[in-house]
Parts: structure tokens; sequence; C-alpha cells
């Protein structure tokens, strides 16, 4: 258990100055959307489609009071709890898309970079063809597929995100196992008889796995403006499946102009500290993690004082 | 220093290997291939001979290049075998199927030259030895933990428990050479393949480490191919020693014979190249000039003739050897001499391509005749020059032409078998 700690709290206690601070507000801010997102039910004053309490109607378009902190938009939703709904879609979509990403990327990159040959050379140019779209246009025709298939849901819009961020996990595994499977340790795993199968789940995985934790973090954060982006565009998550902050910022885009500015605000914080939380968790990570860029804690020696000299200056 | 144990006299052949050719495909760039054009191929090991007997310890020795690494791999169906067989106990490894190919390395293993680099950095020690149980189908983590604690109690690292959650990176270059060691034997083989298994380790852990690997084999019956550049430890170490030399094994004995009688140039200097702890001695050995060729485009003849102090005049003279002399001239020329010469000899490239006649000039062709004589008097004990049958006028140069050279194959002469032109069948 204490080593379990010590292990979680390493990045911490190994870095100093600038990542330490990026890495621990990151984690700061993150954290507290994920206990909104997990908390939602309990912590949202209201439902994130609900207009009514007790049979008496939301006002419309209200100013933020006591009963409504954030005040209410055109559809009478509280904008208060609509914002914290909208991290639960936030965080589900994202770990969603991860998971796929992580699932099909990484071992797709391993076969791939293990045996070579072409087709190899036909996943490599698929990828490359794929990262050399505009990722945003790539996820509108996605998510304009996909919803049509799954409905405007959570899974249709994180696959869409799946399908512009695969490539860099797909690179990052194949590129470090084509380097990797020239190592000794991997001939010396086919002298022992290993099949290609062992060599790659026990001698390489464990290898080359371990900058896909930094992508996914910074991933998480782009992943969040696509998202709100596919929201603002109408696409995706609509307004009674789930709260989604972008589709509501594009719903207060009319409410700016008569000065309604609580409907367009709140959401669009949201946004902003996700993505600022989740892109200073990943760079403090990569400061930690990456041996170019990190710079290492050096803890103080103390000595223990002379006790002979002490007492002879007494 | 422990001894060699003395020889074993066994007839019974565990290896044979059989005429073996590894040739590995050079990548050309990607136009040439998509035209279809063959970039060449380095021959690594090119007909090799060589019969392992049970309890014997075989050494391979020659420089970086030679092809002892490829030919240890090859004994594993590590690499892919061009032609010839290797013959483990009546099969042939290259011609197993994948299942047949698992059994055989536990029976043959290998230890590598980097014990830094062969063992996983994610693995801990129980898991990497057991490792090589597991693949060989050992599913009862008890067996194997049981095993596990065996092998590393016989390569000497005791306390086992203190080792056994140990990663690599926790463990000294000595350690894991053990721990590797460890690995070999667990599964019982008969022979271990040792590639280098001392040149990456301090001085005073190599000692051990061979003491170890003669007790291993004393224990555990084992027959070594010991793979290393190192002559003096395989004088120490091996029954017999084949010297290679760019693919071929140029002369093959019992240690002793080749250490009191060495025939082939190559093994002569390279056993002159042994470090000699006496600080009176000074440094002139005649070692062999130059690098070992390119093993893409070897030498004609003899592989070694560039690089021979005694050739003859049929060991495969060609066009590249008459390029590298005139170029080691001009390293002893000044720059004036030098753009003098250059001129009158004109564009050397196209002697790169191996043949017995060489043109060069592009001057008076006596100018340049005088120049190639100027040349011969300066060195004239120049091995190349016997090999040169005659040289002729022509237009604005000269031709040289050189005798056609002799390939030697291995030949028994005194008590081993060299592959020299000095060594004919009849001699001794």
């Amino acid at each position: 258990m204490r080593g379990v700690l010590k292990l979680l709290a390493k990045p911490f206690t190994d870095t100093v100055g600038l990542a330490r601070w990026m890495l621990v507000i990151g984690v700061v801010i993150t954290a507290a959307f994920i206990v909104c997102a997990v908390f939602a039910p309990w912590l949202a004053p209201y439902g994130f489609a609900q207009s009514a309490v007790d049979g008496t109607r939301f006002p419309k378009a209200g100013a933020p009071s006591g009963e409504h902190w954030f005040g209410t938009d055109r559809l009478f939703f509280d904008v208060l709890s609509r914002v914290i709904w909208g991290a639960r879609t936030a965080i589900e979509v994202v770990i969603l898309s991860i998971l796929f990403c992580v699932v099909i990327g990484v071992p797709l990159g391993l076969v791939s970079g293990y045996f070579g040959g072409w087709p190899d050379r036909i996943l490599v140019l698929v990828m490359d063809a794929i990262f050399a779209f505009p990722s945003f246009l790539l996820a509108i025709v996605f998510s304009f597929l996909l919803t049509g298939l799954f409905g405007g849901s959570v899974l249709a819009v994180a696959l869409s995100l799946t399908a512009i961020y695969i490539p860099q996990y797909f690179r990052v595994v194949r590129n470090t196992t084509v380097s990797a499977k020239e190592a000794t340790y991997v001939e010396a795993a086919r002298a022992i008889g290993a099949s290609d199968g062992v060599i790659m789940r026990r001698y390489l995985f464990g290898n080359v796995v371990q900058s896909v934790p930094v992508l996914a973090t910074l991933n998480a954060a782009d992943a969040i403006l696509t998202l709100a982006g596919l929201g603002f565009l109408g696409l995706g998550i609509q307004s009674t499946d789930a709260a989604e902050w972008g589709h509501d910022l594009n719903r207060a885009l009319a409410d700016a102009g008569a000065g309604i500015w609580w409907t367009g605000l709140y959401p669009g914080l949201a946004i902003v500290l996700l993505v600022t939380g989740l892109t200073l968790v990943g760079e403090g990570l990569n400061e930690t993690l990456n041996p170019t860029l990190r710079r290492r804690r050096l803890l103080p020696v103390v000595m223990p004082a002379r006790e002979s000299t002490t007492e002879e200056a007494r | 220093m422990p001894t060699k144990p003395e020889s074993v006299t066994g007839n019974d052949t565990v290896i044979d290997v059989r005429d073996l050719s590894v040739h590995f495909g050079l990548r050309g760039s990607t136009l040439a291939r998509l035209f279809g054009r063959d970039a060449g191929t380095v021959k690594a090991v090119d007909g090799v001979d060589l019969a392992l007997r049970r309890g014997e310890v075989v050494g391979l020795v020659g420089e970086s290049g030679s092809g002892k690494s490829t030919l240890g791999r090859a004994l594993l169906g590590l690499v892919p075998i061009t032609s010839g067989n290797v013959v483990f106990e009546g099969r042939d490894v290259g011609r197993m199927g994948r299942r047949e190919l698992r059994e055989v390395r536990s029976d043959i293993a290998m230890v590598f030259q980097d014990p830094n680099a062969a063992l996983n950095p994610a693995m801990t020690v129980e898991v990497a030895v057991g490792d090589a149980l597991r693949v060989q189908g050992v599913t009862s983590e008890t067996e194997r933990r049981e095993r596990v604690v065996d092998a590393l109690e016989r390569v000497g690292l005791s306390p086992v428990e203190l080792f056994l959650a140990k990663y690599p990176r926790d463990l000294s270059g000595g350690q894991k050479q053990r721990v590797v060691m460890a690995r070999a034997i667990i599964n019982s083989p008969t022979v271990l393949v040792a590639d280098e298994p001392i040149s990456m380790l301090d001085m005073s852990v190599r000692a051990k480490i061979l003491q170890l690997m003669l007790d291993l084999k004393r224990d555990l019956d084992l027959s070594y191919v010991y793979i290393t550049h190192d002559l003096a430890s395989a004088k120490f170490f091996c029954d017999r020693i084949a010297i290679m030399y760019l693919g071929r094994i140029v002369e093959i004995g019992d240690t002793e014979e080749i250490f009191a009688h060495p025939r082939h140039p190559y093994t002569r200097a390279l056993l002159k190249a042994i470090p000699d702890p006496d600080p009176a001695r000074s440094v002139p050995r005649d070692l062999p000039r130059g690098e070992i060729p390119d093993a893409a485009s070897p030498p004609l003849g003899c592989a070694f003739h560039p690089r021979c102090p005694v050739a003859t005049a049929t060991c495969g003279w060609e066009s590249r050897d008459l390029r590298s002399l005139l170029e080691e001239h001009w390293t002893r020329r000044d720059a004036e001499t030098y753009e003098r010469e250059r001129a009158l000899v004109g564009d050397l490239d196209h002697l790169d391509t191996p043949a017995t006649t060489a043109r060069i000039g592009s001057g008076p062709p006596d100018q340049v005749r005088a120049l190639l004589e100027r040349i011969r008097a300066e060195n004239p004990d120049e091995p190349l020059w016997q090999g040169v049958s005659e040289i002729t006028e022509d237009g604005s140069g000269v031709v040289v032409r050189f005798h056609e050279g002799e390939d030697p194959d291995l030949r028994p002469a005194g008590g081993a078998e060299v592959a020299c032109v000095l060594y004919g069948d009849d001699q001794g």
C-alpha cells in the first residue's frame, strides 16, 4: 500500500520548480472536474434537462440569483446544473475515446512495428493520411457518419474522436517497437525459444508503452476542445440527451447581444479551465517522465556533525 | 589461475555444420529496388564446415566482421541459412518448423556479449530466468521458482532470495552475466553458444566467469562454442580453435597446435597481437595492415591477401590493391607531388570494380610506367609486385595485368587444417 502511494507520488517528489507546480495545479483543476463528473447527481441542484421544480417553471433566461446561482437559459434550464452535468459528459467522452485509442492503437502499432513488411507500410500510409487531414474536419465527417449509426450519443462522439487520435498512438508505439525489437534482449528471448506473440507481450509491450500516458493526457485536453467544437456546430450530443458545454455555447450565442452574459460565460469558463488543467498535467508529466526535459530534484545531503570536533570545541 | 580440463576425446558429434553459408541481401535505395537492381549480398558465413564433439570446447576466433557471431547464431536457427546444413543430433536446424526450433533452443542455449542488453529491463531476475522455462511449457509457478532458485545457485548468485526480485539495473555487469548464464542453463541444454561472454566485463570478473563456465561444463556435461576475438582467453578455454576471416575458417586445429605452430599468416598476426605483459618488449609487431575488407565485395583469391605480409604471386592480386597501393604512396608525398602524380594517373574510381587487369593513366604512358617503377623501387618487398604479370603501354596510360589468383580451401597441414596457398596437400 505504501509502495503504491509512493509510486503515485513519484512524479511529484521527483520534480522541482515549474514542472512540479504545473503538475500540482493541473491535477487539482482536473480532480475538481472529475469530482463534478462523478458526483453530478448530488452536486447539481437540478437535472440537466429540468425546467421546473415542483410544478413551478424556472424563469426564462433569468439572471443569476439565490435559487439559480449561474442563472437560467432560454430553454428554462439551470446553467449551474448544466455546467456540472457537462463535466460528466466531457469526462465520459474523453475516457472512452482514450480507451479505444489505447486498446486499438497500441496493439496495432506493436504488431505492425514488430513484423514490418508491406502490411506495416500500408498501415503507416493510412495513419499518415489520417494524420495529414485537418483533425477537426475529420472529426466532423466521422461524427456525421457515426451519429447516423449510433444516434447522437456519447459513444458516437467518442468514436469519432478515437478516429482522429489513433494515428498518434500507432506512430509512437510502432516507432518505439521498431527500435526496441533490435535490442539484444529480444534476440535473447528468441534464443530461449519464445514465439513472436510471447516476445511482443512479455518483452516489448512493457518497454514501448511508456510514452502513452503522457500522450493520453495531452490528447485529453485536445479532445475536450474538439468535443466542444462539435457540440458548437450542433453535431454530436443534443441538449436533451446530455449536457454539453459546446452545444450550450452555441445556444448562448443569440443571448450575448441581449446582454445575457451568464449563459455563455460559465460553460466557456468550464471548457477553458478543464483544458488548462489537462494540459498542465500533460506537460508536467512530460517534464517529469521525459529524460531530455527532466530536471531531477536533488535531495540535499546532510552530514551528521562530527561529534569529536564539537566536543573539542566545547 | 585454474587450468584447462583435459580434452575429451569422444568422437560423438553433437553439432555438425556442413558447408554452411549465410548471406544477407543488402538493401539498396528505393529506386534501385523498384527497378529490381540487386544491391549485392554480404557473405557473412561462406561455406563453413565444423563439427562440435560432445564435451568439447570449440573456439571461433576472428576480428569484428569475420562472421563468427553469425555462425554462432546460425547454430540456433536465429539467422536464415542460405545453403548448407546445421545438423543437431541428426536433425537439420535450417529445415525445422516452429515447434521443433523451440525444442532445439532448449537444447542449444546462447550467452550474449553484452549482459546489459541481454536482459529485458522490465523483468525481474526471477521472471527473466523463469521465462526460459515458461516458453518451454513449464506452467507451474512453484516448479519454475524451484528451478530458478536452483539455476541461480549454480551460477553462484547467492543468497538467491536477494536476487530474485531485482531488476537488471540493480545488478553489476558480472552479476547480469551470471543471470544470463542461469537463463541459458535452466533447460539443461547440451550445447552452449557463448558469444564473447567476457568481452564487456571488467578484467577482475572475466576469470571468474570463465571459471564458472568451466564448472558448468563439468557439472552439466555441456559442450561449448566459444566465440571471441581474444586469443588469450581462447587458449585458456578451448580444446580446438577455428580462426575465421571474412566468413571462412582459415585455420582450424587443436589449441596447442595452433599456438605452437601457427601456419596461416592471419593466425600468426593474431598471435602477435596478444598483449604481452612484459614491459621491456616494445610494440613493433607486424600487425596486419589495414582493415578487414568489405564483406559485400571481398578481395579476389584469398580474402586475406591485401593484408598478408607473405602473399605470393597467385594470391589473387587485383585492381583494388593497385588503388590502395597508389593512395598509400601518396600519403607519404607532399601536396605538390601528389597533385602532379594524381594528374598523371587520372581517375582511380574505376579500379573499384574487381578485375585482374587494371588500366590507369591519363598522360604519357612512359611517364605513368616510370611512376609505377619509382613506387616499386621505393619498396621492392611489397608483395603486390609479385602478382603483376606484365605492364603494357596502351594509348594514354598503362595496363597492369595480374596473375590469376587462387582461392585456397582448407587443407590438412601438420596437425591442423589451413586455407593458404603456402600449405598444399603435400607440405607440412
